[in-house]
């Protein structure tokens, strides 16, 4: 192995791709967990 | 551009070359996990493809199955084949991919997972089910064994402080999957429908176009480490815990250790009895519950598993990074005899909410085993090879995948043939796959760390870096 590198410090950019990325997988993700948890409700009624 | 910069540049897939996903200073680890996410939440469809099965018994019929209509036992087997071909994919592209890198397997894994949607629309327009077993379920397949694989070890290496964590995200994806696609599937197919047309092949075309770009976003995003990079205050342990350790197996090595099969057993084991209730669950407390529960409220319960099954996936893979991955199995084990084998008493109450309560501990431990299995395989093999052993793995699932549903079926019929009530048939099943639970605790149970004459030496490892 080389020696051991960091480079911790993220860059503005690299800021926006997070809040993209990460809205990108959430939004499908949240309208799944939606969807299920209201016919799940059905279940108690 | 010159010839000699085309070639240094890779030509038109150069952006595909390992050497291009390294990642440059300024970028956030934290990037990989949504790629991740992009693949697993489309491959994560699989589970549910059965949304598709009455559908495509009615393309001649439209409203009701015409006499030349696939029959639902036909369709059955594209699912089947799908997780047979996730096996082997996986199992035989690892070492591929250890060598190209995450985003030439991804990239190849969308077109992979998206064609078999095309080629399968292609085979419901011209009503030829050989098509759809080829396209979704071949071709589909090696995308879904492809796809899954593919950000593990990437993932590993990005999160040497959390692997568990970092892998059950991803993997978690994969339990959400479904909750997306099946809603999704659904709107699709009400809005290509006609009275003329059931509407699948305008949902194949879609879906297939959507995760192919979902997956391509995630190969554009993924990035790998730069050699010898470890996360900012970072120290690894002075010592490893006794299963943890520093050093690498080759895939090929580790096919010779009895860990590898005594891991592969766990893995079988767990996902043989969560498989094969999830797969009931839904006749399951119909007939546990008889007129109490309808075909909706059961619909739901199966809605509410897929939840508790994704949950579980990062719940269990974020703890193992504290307890321990050989005890985290061992309370998926103990818990679940324990769960599996009090279901039926749960059952005789009456009480539908203890009765759900259980299954949904129970889901949890099943996705957890699945998620915490990459981080394991990387504490006992190292993580040079991890992906490739990952995939080797898992045809312990494919196993599974067979196995499971066939017990609980058969058990079934046997008890029914034989007079037992359908509310009680059930019993005996929980007792064998409560059983099947106390083998796996045996095999985790016995887990030691591998022999150093399976480990790579210095200078094996060095050339498989260089290579």
């Amino acid at each position: 192995m080389s020696d051991t590198t960091h480079h911790e410090t993220v860059s503005g950019a690299n800021k926006v791709k997070l809040v993209l990325a990460w809205t990108l997988v959430s939004v499908p993700l949240l309208w799944g967990v939606y969807n299920t948890i209201e016919k799940a409700a059905q279940l108690f009624k | 551009m010159t010839t000699a910069a085309h070639a240094e540049s890779g030509g038109l897939f150069g952006w595909l070359n390992r050497s291009h996903t390294v990642a440059k200073p300024g970028f956030s680890r934290w990037l990989v996990p949504p790629a991740a996410l992009c693949v697993h939440l489309c491959i994560g469809q699989v589970y549910a493809f059965s949304v598709f099965n009455l559908p495509m018994t009615k393309l001649i019929g439209i409203t009701e199955s015409a006499p030349d209509d696939w029959k639902l036992t036909q369709l059955g087997w594209i699912f089947s084949i799908a997780i047979v071909f996730l096996g082997l994919a996986a199992a035989f592209t690892g070492t591929w991919l250890d060598r190209v890198g995450p985003r030439r397997a991804m990239f190849t894994a969308a077109l992979c997972f998206g064609g078999g949607f095309l080629v399968s629309a292609l085979g419901v327009h011209l009503h030829q089910l050989w098509l759809i077993y080829l396209g979704y379920g071949v071709l589909g397949g090696c995308g879904l064994g492809l796809g899954y694989i593919s950000p593990v070890k990437t993932l590993i290496t990005w999160f040497p402080d959390r692997p568990g964590m970092a892998t059950g995200m991803a993997i978690m994806g994969f339990g959400g999957g479904a909750m997306i696609a099946s809603p999704l599937s659904v709107l699709l197919m009400e809005h290509f429908s006609s009275p003329t047309n059931v509407g699948v092949t305008g949902t194949f075309v879609t879906m297939g176009l959507i995760y192919m770009a979902f997956m391509m976003i995630g190969a554009t995003i993924v990035r790998v480490p730069p050699q010898g990079w470890v996360p900012e205050g970072y120290v690894p342990p002075a010592e490893p815990k006794k299963l943890v350790t520093t050093a690498h197996v080759h895939v090929d090595e580790a096919l010779k250790t009895p860990q590898f099969y005594l891991l592969w057993g766990v893995l079988c084991l767990n996902v043989t009895a969560g498989i094969g209730v999830l797969g009931q669950a839904s006749a399951m407390i119909q007939e546990a519950f008889p007129g109490k529960i309808t075909a909706l409220a059961a619909a739901g319960f199966v809605g509410l598993l897929s939840l508790f099954n994704m949950i579980g996936r990062f719940f269990w893979a974020s703890t193992s990074d504290y307890i321990g991955r050989r005890t985290t199995y061992m309370i998926f084990f103990a818990l679940g005899m324990v769960l599996y084998a009090a279901v039926p008493w749960t059952g005789q109450t009456g009480s539908i909410v203890l009765f759900v309560a259980f299954y949904c501990v129970i889901m949890t431990m099943y996705g957890g085993g699945f998620a915490t299995i990459p981080a394991y395989l990387r504490d006992v093999f190292g993580v040079r090879y991890v992906g490739a052993i990952h995939g080797r793995l898992l045809t312990a699932w494919s196993t599974a995948g067979v196995l499971g549903p066939v017990l609980v079926n058969y058990i079934r019929e046997y008890q029914i043939n034989n007079g037992v009530p359908k509310a009680d048939a059930y019993s005996v099943t929980m007792y064998i796959m409560a059983g099947l639970l106390l083998v796996g605790f045996i095999l985790n149970w016995l887990m030691t760390p591998v022999d150093e004459k399976h480990h790579m030496t210095e200078k094996e490892l060095k050339a498989s870096m260089e290579a």
